[in-house]
């Protein structure tokens, strides 16, 4: 096959389409608002909206659930539960042997916040979501782990109890000879990092309309899927059809995937049961607070990276040690995050000794999936800050450790220790390139001169190789050769493209890359009209896939930056097949021979004379019109599909060795940042970005995907995290706590290219959608650690973290109590504290707070005080903090009483709106007219929605109703002149004087 | 994320915009550019029964400077405000902290009274309307009233509006001579929510500092000038007393570290502008 790809280069030449920024086709529509995306298609008539009940528990069992309310409102349809799915559908498939299940809905237990607990389908949204309120459900709490490093100790609180603990894979590999290597290093460098969880949100939400044919015991769903279509099998495995009865579609338009539209997969099934249970078609379209909370996310991930170093910065070895952090279900294809990157552990360096330990945990958070990257950013954070530890301890320039380091050119391809084959490049001349182009002299100027001025200046660099055209072998990387041998062989990569010719001679073609926007129809168009002599606009592409009518394969899809390297390489193969048989009917007509035909301008003529040619269309059509005069052994020229899987991507080898991907690009940026010294805020000065990608089909697109990868990676470094709590409750629920950057916050990169074709694809194209993706965080890491002098940055660098090392300490305060000790970032536990002086003896107030008659007139908000015991009580209370208001299930605990002086409350509280609990110790203490000074110490959790949209709010929340409480104690000893009412101006009266 | 049903009300003039508040009372919102009202209405934080859209009164539009006051009334968008001519000179403090306030599209739909009304902790012009000593007017069936801003803010989202009354106008006092008034905020993204926001009016006798993102209301407070060695202490003492709280985005010491900072910084800046 590469033999065949050679000679499809000797017909490239200067007047291709392809390598020119032509216009895309895609853009007439889009601009003017005329995209075809899901949400905007027609439905069957009959269709019913679905809306989803999500957790609001960490970790919870499942004690009830009731749905006769919700059932009985107006409007619906069917509400399903975990009961009803699991009825109908059996497991999603887990890639480790860990004796788990994967459900797409909670059945008898929840693991995360947002994870589906209950389908309504109603005429619709609107009704769906009044209905979500009126179900019932009856959890028991259970400890939540979040910290994977948590997760994976044996005391851990286990969330799948089938499974042996929370890690549910571990392997060990070894290459070359690590042990010899370390034990003979004069260094050895290591670093320790936590990457942290992000995604990509795309601007469009998952949507998925379903359909359930009872006659034909079949499903058709059209979902704004990405692929891989590996997960079709999946799909109609868990749903218990054979796969030509689940027909999948995709719409002609997504908006934006970046890998996040692979995880819509179980949601599909989820769906689809939905529609047969109603027994209509339903549409479902996530909204952004379910995608936040509940769609999928990148892995985090802790890493150990260590280096065996001899005294000039070579680098003999390296030990990694991995815990992927997969969140609560392990999804197909999970733990592929993992093994992605496994062919390139040493990154774009020559190091023969690896060793690696990998190890897979769950933790209750949502499920993890791709995302743009793909485990590159995961590897190169901790690889590429290695780099600039080893240049820091052995006082050597980065720049010279990342030189004497490198893959050699004349070593390509070059087969790394763990079993990637790099195709090409001369990543030393690409290093040079870069550092004279992007002027990396000026930049170090511009470095010392901000120093001098006293200024906090760094430079970064990151060298990666980005790899493209992921091997559907890798993911059984996880396994062990014992039992991939035991699967059978998984490796290869099949990508399809059909091209056809109609009876007026016009070109189609279609192919199953799902695209989200990238332009994959201009560019297919460019590739065809080079084949087949015409130009873009007399082609038309369509990208829409329908499992049951279009050429696909388990690779089809859009993910691991395939398009340009194998899609448009397979079109060009179809075209040039056709354009070979063409070619042998304009001989026969012609009167010349077949190598002397050539395609140019839209006509069919002989090279050596112009005019001895016929129009492209006459001889396209003459499949359809006059077939009896085609010779037998040219065959039909009516329609052409290849499949093409390059011979390279093998299996896992029996020594763990595995080619994860076919091709390699080569990036190498660096970059200037300067920290701000009042706010601790990281500028971006300077970023030069170098990419090596093969061959360039579309140079504008090229730039597109790069500028693109450098925002979603500059999110990355800055501002990006989905954020837990201690108790798993999820932080970052809306786009005010999940920090997109905007185009005010994105810099443009300076961007450089060389171009090494690779020798393992058509086109001699590469990948470029993910590489920003895997250099740009630790580039930017690299530059932040090297203007302030740190050791250790774990990303987001946010400037909250940054000011701690530029602010000089805090001097405690004098006289001061310290304000109480908290545990680490991101813990919701709310901390507070207060005194009101109430108008009665302490005997009389501790009276009160036992009295259920006082409570209720005292506890804000509540209506039906029930004694449960004499410390016992429950209560319904309706609380408001300005606009936001719920109505809550509380229940009050009274314990450690020390009659009439002090005394603890502990309650919870649940409603739609959240979940809290917390405890508060209170004291009485008589001043010297005999009345009470009631003073407060409490500690609060809350989670659920409002913890996730309105974190930032959550404090001043709880400090109001928690001082509602006892100025309205304080007001009803007093006579009750104050009822709760009156907020303000009880307010004025508790608040605190310095 | 779609509401759950509520009567939407589009009041024709403004009695009839308070018979319904007097009506319906806490069960009432007031639309008026819906910034942070229909997100809450669509993330069903807020189930009000009735909506009462004010956006139609004509009597509300107006922006009516003299006297030494800029007068806002309730359905005067921000951009409007904005957009005003002369506003740099008739309030600096206006002019320099309304771009600070989310984003020009916001702004087009957001109004003066909505976000003072809803006492975001980190909204800037509730902060502005405090550190300038101004004042709202607050209507009823019952009674019309004037409130100092200081008094006004309660708390979270909280303020000394009755259940029945409509914030019909605020009045941000006008530029003084001799004074010097400065903005700073410090926030993740352009756009965001303040995590801390100092806006500081000095003349020749006093300074005064407002700050918002850090306590649960915009405080504010007279420190000695810019120069004076007591300074640093004041606005340390000021710091502590905000009693800063961690979150997603910036711990308590940061807020404090920013306090002290920006407003000695901000504090500064009203005093050069003085000149």
């Amino acid at each position: 096959m590469a033999a065949h790809g050679d000679d499809l280069k000797e017909t490239q030449g200067a007047k291709d389409w392809v390598g020119r920024s032509i216009p895309r086709f895609e853009d007439a529509a889009l601009l003017a608002g005329r995209g075809h995306y899901l949400d905007d298609l027609g439905v069957p008539p009959g269709t019913l909206e679905a809306a989803i009940l999500r957790s609001p528990h960490a970790h919870a069992e499942i004690e009830a659930i009731d749905c006769t309310a919700a059932k009985a409102a107006d409007g619906i349809f069917a509400v399903v539960t975990g009961a009803d799915v699991k009825a109908l559908t059996s497991s999603l498939v887990v890639g480790v042997k860990a004796g788990i299940e994967c459900w797409p809905i909670a059945v008898d237990r929840v693991r995360y916040v947002g994870e589906p607990l209950a389908i309504v389908v109603a005429a619709d949204r609107y009704r769906a979501e009044d209905a979500l309120d009126l179900i019932e459900v009856r959890y028991r709490p259970l400890p939540a782990v979040v910290d994977p490093l948590a997760a994976a100790a044996p005391d851990a609180p286990v969330l799948h109890p089938r499974a042996n603990g929370n890690v549910i894979g571990e392997r060990v590999f070894r290459y070359g000879d690590p042990d010899s290597a370390f034990a003979a290093a004069a260094y050895r460098v290591r670093v320790d990092v936590r990457y942290p969880r992000n995604s990509c949100t795309p601007i469009e939400t998952y949507g998925v309309i379903a359909e359930y044919d009872p006659a034909e015991g079949a499903y058709d769903v059209l979902a704004n899927f990405q692929g891989p279509f590996s997960l079709h099998p999946v799909m109609a495995r868990a749903l218990k059809v054979p796969g030509n009865r689940f027909r999948l579609r995709t719409p002609p338009d997504s908006g934006g995937s970046f890998g996040v539209k692979q995880a819509i997969f179980p949601y599909i099934v989820l769906i689809a049961v939905a529609a047969r249970i109603a027994g209509r078609p339903v549409k479902w379209i996530e909204d952004r607070l379910e995608h936040l909370a509940g769609s999928v996310s990148a892995t985090n991930r802790v890493t150990t990276l260590e280096a065996a170093v001899d005294s000039d910065g070579r680098i003999a070895a390296l030990a990694w040690d991995q815990l992927e952090d997969c969140g609560a279900h392990l999804r197909a294809p999970e733990p592929a995050t993992l093994y992605r990157m496994h062919g390139n552990l040493t990154g774009a360096y020559d190091i023969r000794h690896v060793k690696v330990r990998n190890r897979v945990v769950l933790t209750n958070k949502t499920p993890t999936g791709l995302n743009r990257g793909f485990g590159g950013p995961q590897v190169y954070y901790p690889l590429e800050r290695l780099v600039q530890r080893i240049a820091i301890e052995l006082k050597l320039d980065p720049l010279e450790v990342i030189r004497r380091n490198l893959v050699p050119a004349k070593a390509m391809p070059y087969r790394t220790a763990t079993g990637a084959l790099l195709d090409s490049g001369d990543f030393a001349a690409t290093v040079e390139a870069a550092i004279s182009d992007g002027q990396l002299d000026a930049l170090q100027a511009r470095c010392d001169a901000a120093r001098a001025a006293g200024k906090h200046y760094g430079i970064g660099f990151a060298a990666v190789v980005e790899p493209s055209v992921s091997n559907m072998g890798y993911i059984t990387t996880p396994l062990t050769p014992e039992e991939r041998r035991r699967a059978g062989p998984k490796n290869g990569a099949q990508s399809t493209a059909t091209v056809s010719l109609d009876p007026l001679g016009a070109v189609s073609v279609q192919v199953a890359s799902t695209p989200q926007g990238q332009g994959h129809r201009t560019v297919l168009a460019q590739v065809i009209a080079d084949a087949l002599g015409l130009k873009p606009q007399d082609v038309r592409v369509t990208t829409e896939v329908d499992t049951a009518k279009d050429g696909w394969s388990i690779a089809s899809g859009n993910y691991s930056s395939r398009f340009a390297p194998a899609v448009a390489g397979a079109a060009r193969i179809a075209g040039l097949q056709l354009r070979d048989r063409l070619a042998r009917i304009a001989a026969a007509q012609l009167n010349v021979p077949a190598a002397e035909i050539v395609f140019a301008d839209g006509r069919v003529g002989a090279r050596s004379n112009p005019n001895n040619a016929i129009s492209f269309s006459r001889i396209a059509a003459a499949g359809h019109w006059a077939p009896g005069t085609i010779a037998s052994e040219i065959g039909q020229t009516i329609r052409e599909t290849v499949f093409w899987t390059p011979p390279q991507l093998t299996a896992p080898n029996e020594a763990d060795e595995v080619n994860s991907s076919l091709c390699h690009g080569f990036i190498f940026d660096f970059c200037g940042v300067e920290i701000d010294p009042t706010s601790g805020a990281v500028c971006l000065d300077r970023y030069v970005t170098m990419h090596d990608c093969g061959r360039i089909l579309h140079p504008a697109m090229v730039a597109g995907q790069i500028n693109g990868g450098f925002a979603h990676a500059l999110g990355a470094a800055l501002y990006e995290e989905y954020a837990y709590a201690a108790d798993g409750s999820f932080l970052s629920g809306t786009f005010a706590d999940y920090l997109v950057p905007t185009t005010m916050e994105v810099p443009e990169p300076i961007i450089l290219h060389r171009e090494s074709p690779s020798p393992f694809t058509p086109l001699g194209a590469k990948g470029v959608g993910e590489g920003n993706c895997m250099s740009t965080p630790v580039c930017i890491a690299n530059a932040i650690a090297d203007a302030l002098g740190l050791a250790e940055i774990d990303l987001p660098a946010t400037p909250s973290k940054l000011a701690a090392y530029i602010h000089p300490p805090e001097t405690a305060r004098a006289g001061r109590p310290q304000p109480v000790a908290r545990p680490g970032g991101g813990e919701r536990v709310l901390f507070g504290e207060g005194r009101a002086q109430v108008n009665a003896a302490p005997d009389q107030v501790w009276r009160m707070l036992l009295d259920p008659a006082t409570l209720e007139a005292v506890v804000p908000g509540a209506h039906g005080i029930e004694k449960i015991s004499d410390t016992h009580f429950r209560a319904l209370v309706t609380l408001g903090i300005g606009p936001v208001k719920g109505r809550y299930r509380a229940d009050i605990e009274l314990s450690d009483l020390d009659p009439p002086r002090a005394v603890t409350l502990t309650g919870s509280a649940e409603g739609a709106l959240g979940l809290g609990r917390g405890s508060g110790r209170v004291k009485l203490e008589p001043d010297a007219a005999n009345r009470t000074v009631v003073s407060y110490q409490y500690e609060a959790a809350i989670g659920g929605k409002v913890a996730s949209v309105g974190g930032r709010l959550l404090d001043g929340a709880a400090k109001l109703v928690i001082a509602q409480f006892f100025t309205a104690l304080a007001a009803h000893a007093g006579g009750g002149r104050q009822r709760t009412g009156v907020i303000g101006r009880v307010l004025r009266l508790l608040r605190r004087k310095p | 994320m779609k509401p759950a049903a509520f009567d939407y009300v589009r009041a024709e003039n403004i009695e009839e915009a308070l018979d319904v508040l007097r009506r319906d009372g806490a069960d009432a919102r007031i639309l008026a550019g819906g910034q942070s009202l229909v997100p809450m209405l669509s993330m069903r934080l807020a189930k009000p029964r009735v909506v009462i859209d004010i956006m139609h009164l004509p009597g509300l539009k107006r922006i009516e400077s003299g006297s030494g006051v800029i007068r806002v009334g309730a359905a005067v968008r921000q951009h409007e405000l904005e957009r005003q001519a002369d506003l740099a000179s008739q309030q600096p403090l206006l002019a320099a902290a309304l771009p600070w306030i989310g984003h020009a599209q916001t702004r087009n739909r957001g109004t003066v009274c909505g976000s003072v009304a809803h006492a975001d902790p980190s909204a800037e012009l509730p902060l502005v309307l405090i550190a300038l000593g101004g004042e709202i007017e607050l209507r009823s069936r019952r009674r019309s009233r004037r409130v100092p801003a200081a008094t006004f803010f309660a708390g979270m989202m909280s303020t000394d509006r009755k259940d029945d009354e409509l914030v019909e106008a605020v009045r941000f006092p006008a530029a003084r001579s001799g004074t010097g008034y400065a903005f700073r905020e410090i926030g993740r993204r352009h756009g965001d929510f303040a995590i801390v926001a100092c806006a500081a009016v000095v003349d020749a006798e006093t300074a005064r500092l407002a700050v918002g993102g850090v306590a649960d209301r915009p405080v504010v407070r007279k420190l000695p000038l810019p120069g004076d060695p007591a300074l640093e202490d004041a606005l340390d003492a000021f710091a502590w007393d905000l009693d800063a709280r961690d979150d997603l985005h910036a711990t308590a010491t940061y807020r404090r570290q920013l306090v002290r900072r920006l407003g000695r910084q901000t504090l500064e800046e009203a005093a050069r502008c003085r000149a």
